[in-house]
């Protein structure tokens, strides 16, 4: 084959097509940088960071009580401590989650072509709502047939329950632990490429900066 | 010497917003923030785990019902046969008795279709057709299907009335016709109290029973369970959505999809569910849309909370 010929079958080449996409997807040096602006000076951006932490506690603990089944955490007093972590995991990613999305709102962190940044945060939020109602779901104690016998009304109300049966903790488990946890992991690498690929926001109505001097 | 970021290629960097990689930049070690944030959270949340431990109030069966309050097994059991409960009454997804809530005329929830069909005569009648050994029953049971639709509505209306001029008590009913609903009631307190109502609902006819609908409506049909709730001040108009057992915190991120439901027009309207969803998915879209609706993201300009979070910055340039 020339290499005429070869450079014209990298140009239809979906493996050279994927990997320029996934090259481009965040600058050079900007995937796990070493520096940052200088600016990036508060405790307000620990929490983002935060909430991912607790993410991973969220799922590891979510993973040790699938080991046991949905039912093991009543019977077992170590299951009912990993439930427990799960519990309070789901509380502390809430918590720091929402510090997170306020932080972000009050520095109008969507600027610079961030909005789609901004976005697929608050999709992380809503779409997390939904795992942790499955969740109470499929605690398949007393919560579990109050929360599903209030809740599905709302769910009813709007069309919804005729697919999404919320007194069918078969189902809602699936959710819970498959179809759920998948999106909102989506879109947390999702975010997070986005905020790699963009950077973190400058101050508002920043000045002209200075040339950026190398090992300040 | 650590490297001094540019913007990417092809990036436009307007000008009244710098791209943050023209800034100077700091040492700064993301994965070891990483590492110390998921041991904090992972210490933090075994310690909450250990101290708080987390709420397991045991599920209420029908056995537990029909022991704590038989004289509401019996109420419900007429009611369904007299289809006068929230289930017989409810429509989409369940059945076609009502048209179901509407948003602006639009009405959603008869549009999402009756998928789950369930009977709420049959949520007695079924479990009671298992019944061997019981000559009363199969009697009752025999009258019932030989009744005309007419003669069974009246015979449980009657018997529903009755029951509730009796303030519940079936023992203190008055005489009448009332045909075999007493004995079918009564049929069904005898099956939750054997334990064996939970599987005749959920497992007839497949032997792996996963889906507990019928259980939990029927179970919903009655008083028990919402009185159960409300003295754990979990009732709907207790934020009872967002509430947990006990002093768990429960889901405070659902505090204002919870929180219309506390007031006026959502508290008194027959839509209030569809109205409160409507009004949050609207809600959550303009959360969504803030960085390009005007005003709205203009609001961190206006309140300059911002100067807190940069204070550092803004010191080190005053002219900003």
């Amino acid at each position: 084959m020339s290499a005429r010929g070869s450079t014209a079958t990298a140009g239809r080449n979906w493996t050279v097509g994927l990997r320029t996409w996934v090259q481009g997807l965040v600058p050079s040096g900007q995937a796990l940088p070493d520096r940052q602006p200088v600016y990036v000076a508060s405790w307000i951006y620990v929490f983002g960071v935060l909430s991912l932490a607790s993410f991973v506690v969220v799922l590891a603990s979510g993973l040790v009580l699938t080991v046991g089944g949905s039912l093991w955490w009543h019977t077992s007093s170590l299951g009912h401590f990993v439930n427990s972590m799960h519990l309070w995991s789901v509380e502390l990613f809430f918590a720091t989650m929402v510090i997170h999305l306020w932080g972000k709102f009050w520095m109008a962190a969507w600027r610079g072509e961030r909005a789609l940044t901004w976005v697929t945060g608050v999709l992380l939020f809503v779409s997390s709502i939904g795992t942790a109602f499955t969740g109470y779901l499929s605690e398949s104690d007393f919560t579990s047939q109050w929360i599903a016998a209030e809740g599905k009304d709302g769910i009813n109300a709007i069309g919804v329950g005729a697919f999404f049966n919320i007194l069918n903790p078969a189902q809602m488990l699936l959710w819970h632990v498959a179809l759920l946890p998948l999106a909102v992991g989506a879109l947390v690498v999702w975010h997070v490429i986005l905020v790699r690929r963009h950077g973190v926001v400058p101050p508002l109505e920043a000045s002209a900066p200075e040339p950026a001097r190398v090992g300040e | 010497m650590a490297t001094v970021t540019r913007p990417a290629a092809g990036r436009r960097a307007p000008r009244t917003e710098w791209d943050s990689h023209d800034f100077p930049t700091r040492h700064y070690d993301l994965v070891k923030e990483f590492v110390i944030a998921l041991v904090v959270m992972t210490l933090l949340t075994a310690a909450l785990a250990a101290i708080f431990s987390s709420p397991d109030d045991k599920a209420i069966t029908m056995a537990r019902w029909a022991q704590a309050d038989p004289n509401d097994v019996i109420a419900t059991a007429a009611g369904e046969l007299a289809g006068t409960t929230t289930s017989a009454t409810y429509g989409a997804p369940y059945n076609h008795a009502a048209e179901g809530q509407s948003v602006l005329g639009v009405p959603l929830q008869k549009w999402g279709g009756v998928r789950i069909p369930v009977s709420s005569q049959d949520l007695v009648l079924q479990p009671l057709a298992g019944v061997r050994g019981d000559p009363a029953l199969s009697q009752a049971l025999g009258t019932w299907r030989g009744s005309t639709t007419d003669q069974q509505k009246s015979w449980a209306s009657a018997y529903v009335d009755a029951l509730d001029k009796a303030g519940g008590d079936p023992a203190k009913v008055a005489t009448g016709d009332f045909g075999p609903v007493p004995a079918l009631a009564a049929g069904l307190l005898s099956v939750a109290r054997s334990g064996a109502l939970e599987g005749a609902l959920t497992s007839a006819g497949t032997f792996y029973g996963g889906d507990q609908t019928r259980s939990v409506l029927l179970l919903a049909d009655g008083a028990y369970l919402e009185d159960t709730a409300v003295a754990q001040h979990l009732g709907g108009d207790q934020w009872g959505m967002m509430n947990e057992v006990g002093n768990y915190p429960g889901q405070p991120w659902m505090w204002l999809y919870t929180f219309w439901y506390q007031v006026k027009p959502f508290s008194t309207s027959d839509n209030a569910d569809a109205e409160v969803w409507a009004l949050m998915m609207l809600l959550t879209l303009l959360l969504m849309l803030v960085p390009f609706i005007p005003g709205l993201r203009d609001v961190p300009r206006w309140i300059p909370v911002h100067r807190l979070v940069w204070r550092d910055y803004y010191r080190r340039h005053p002219r900003t």
